[in-house]
């Protein structure tokens, strides 16, 4: 397979290229900025419009309550469970290939959940309302419900994201002591002394840094389980058919990861381009990473077979019959990609050929994850086209473009909360790196020291 | 006697080893290897809590006590709230449920499990620190630091130990 990374790389060097790569990336990155920066524009252009005209001009109305918003909602939390996998459940597992690939990963969990805050927002109408949402005691003694599974998932993801950020940051002081060591002036040098907090790398710092990191992550994994277990209950603990489902929970935690680490592999091919990291973001890590996405990829398979069975076999004629229609109905042609794009596709990554091919792995990887994107909204929409009331048969409501808009603009605003993080913060973590390089050289000395015994055993017999 | 600091740096973690190790062995004056020797390291290197010897870290003291108040905090808020609802109807339904109330609590269980972790981490790594009285960059790139703390007189015999280690590098600065 070929070595993860090289053994004989000099860490001053592995300093060098990652503190390059902040300052001088390819001008592939300016044109990723700029073109964030107008998709994330028509987004708020959307969103201004939205706000003062109404909710009307989503093409929202009942039935059809939710849609694009929670569609998108779902699919930036799941995205965000990429971070929790490669940071704590492969940290736990002593996986060491993800040290070069973790930061990002945890990056994209805390601006993927950001950009499913959003979503809550633009889906609230009437934002200017939002405190009648949230726990405080007034005189009207008026509580949120606290046996709501939508009040769950506030607490839920902002427990998440403030977790994430911490672990983010905490992972992250001893690079950015590097950096304040080595960049000498200008408002980085500030932030950098301000962000590492001091930290000398002593025997003390280092010794509570392990354990706080491994508390941590040890949270981080039942959390991601939970965040993603309350929003599949938003949808299982109701009425409504085709949601009614006990293996929703496991079912959406399973899709969390498949995206999230489809979504790894498209900003891993991105990234070892724009911030020249080829040496550390290797080919054989994409390997692997890729035969992490395609064993999740058929857990996803099996629990979609799982949820359709539970559906098919309940009795319930009207779930049955949205199954039927998700699959020949107006939003067949939608539900048949996300098969093929989420259950089809990834059989790609089982030629080995294309573990490694680069073009073929991020046209892949984006199949995926627009195959991901289909499945969250072939979970909202066609459940409301078809509910248990006749007077709910509104087959052929879409939405409209200020909904596409503001979609489309949220994938703007996470490339560039992202891409500007990389910028500042290093994407490649150099003390892992080199705790990497450190180990694979001393397995190297201690074979080659095997390789001469064994030889000196055979002259003297 | 005043005192001085010393850092050694080196290329390589046997060097520093065997530094650690005579220093431990030696007895010099107004030098106590557990409180005045500081190891600096670029990685997290296991090897130097072994030849430091075991040092215990109380993080795990606050993560406990941390997940604890938040859950009980939530547990306590939520109940609290709902027992307001006594005057009203609930249809025989319980005042405070206690299944559905067990994800809040869970949840803020693990919210203050590592926000007090993190506290936990800052107050027992000393962190913020301001800069110590040696430091060299260097330790942050390749080479591992041996910070020493002792009085005047005993400041040759260190420059001895760390010289005959080839140390690649000794500053030295008058401490308080």
């Amino acid at each position: 397979m070929g070595k993860d990374i090289r053994e004989d790389i000099a860490w001053a060097q592995i300093n060098k290229d990652v503190l390059k790569s902040l300052e001088s990336p390819r001008k592939l990155y300016w044109v990723i900025i700029v073109i964030a920066l107008l998709v994330f524009s028509v987004g708020i252009g959307c969103e201004v419009y939205q706000y003062n005209t109404g909710m009307g001009v989503a093409n929202m109305d009942n039935p059809h309550v939710w849609g694009l918003y929670i569609a998108s909602f779902i699919f930036w939390i799941g995205m965000s469970h990429s971070g929790t996998l490669l940071s704590a459940i492969l940290h736990l597992m002593h996986a060491d290939w993800r040290k070069p690939i973790y930061r990002f990963a945890e990056a994209m969990t805390t601006f993927s959940l950001l950009t499913a805050g959003l979503f809550v927002a633009v889906h609230l109408g009437r934002l200017w309302q939002v405190y009648y949402a949230l726990p405080y005691p007034s005189e009207r003694w008026v509580w949120p419900n606290f046996q709501s599974p939508l009040l769950w998932d506030a607490m839920a993801i902002f427990t998440y994201l403030s977790s994430s950020i911490l672990f983010l940051y905490i992972g992250s002081i001893p690079d950015l002591a590097i950096c304040r060591d080595n960049i000498h002036q200008g408002w980085r040098k500030k932030l950098y002394t301000l962000l590492a907090l001091g930290w000398e790398g002593t025997d003390r710092q280092w010794r509570n840094f392990r354990v706080t990191y491994l508390t941590i992550a040890c949270f981080l994994i039942p959390l991601a389980v939970s965040v993603h277990s309350i929003v599949a209950s938003d949808f299982a603990m109701s009425q409504q058919p085709g949601w009614h489902v006990t293996s929703f929970p496991p079912y959406f935690v399973a899709g969390a990861l498949y995206s999230g680490c489809a979504a790894i592999i498209t900003l891993f091919i991105i990234l070892r381009y724009v911030f020249r990291v080829e040496e550390y973001m290797t080919l054989p890590i994409l390997k692997k990473t890729v035969r992490l996405t395609f064993a999740i990829a058929m857990v996803w398979t099996y629990l979609n077979c799982i949820e359709f069975a539970s559906v098919w076999y309940s009795h319930d004629q009207v779930a049955k019959d949205v199954l039927i229609q998700k699959a020949t109905g107006p939003y067949a042609p939608f539900w048949w990609a996300m098969i093929f794009c989420g259950s089809v596709v990834p059989f790609a990554m089982m030629v080995k050929k294309w573990q490694t091919n680069i073009p073929v792995m991020f046209a892949v990887s984006l199949l995926l994850n627009l195959g991901m994107w289909l499945e969250r909204w072939m979970i909202v929409a066609p459940t409301f086209a078809h509910g248990y009331y006749p007077w709910t048969w509104d087959h052929d409501q879409w939405p409209s473009l200020i909904q596409w808009g503001i979609v489309f603009g949220s994938f703007g605003w996470f490339t560039l909360l992202f891409m500007v993080f990389c910028k500042i913060v290093p994407s490649v973590s150099m003390y892992e790196v080199k705790e990497m390089v450190y180990h694979r050289s001393l397995a190297k000395k201690k074979e080659e020291q095997a390789v001469k015994e064994e030889l000196a055993v055979k002259g003297a017999n | 006697m005043s005192k001085r600091y010393l850092l050694a740096l080196y290329n390589n973690f046997d060097e520093a080893e065997a530094v650690v190790s005579e220093l431990r062995n030696s007895e010099i004056k107004g030098f106590n290897a557990a409180d005045d020797l500081i190891v600096k390291s670029p990685i997290e290197h296991p090897e130097v809590e072994e030849f430091l010897g075991e040092k215990s870290v109380k993080v795990q003291w606050f993560t406990l006590g941390g997940a604890l108040t938040g859950g009980l905090l939530a547990f306590s808020l939520i109940a609290g709230s709902q027992a307001g609802f006594y005057s009203q109807m609930k249809g025989g339904k319980p005042i405070v449920p206690i299944p559905p109330d067990l994800v809040l609590t869970y949840e803020m269980f693990i919210l203050g499990g590592v926000y007090i972790t993190v506290l936990g981490f800052l107050i027992c790594a000393g962190l913020p620190a301001r800069r110590s009285p040696l430091y060299s960059a260097k330790v942050s790139e390749d080479q591992i630091g041996i910070l020493v703390k002792a009085d005047d007189g005993s400041v040759a015999k260190l420059k001895d130990i760390f010289t005959k280690h080839k140390a690649l590098e000794i500053q030295e600065e008058a401490g308080r």
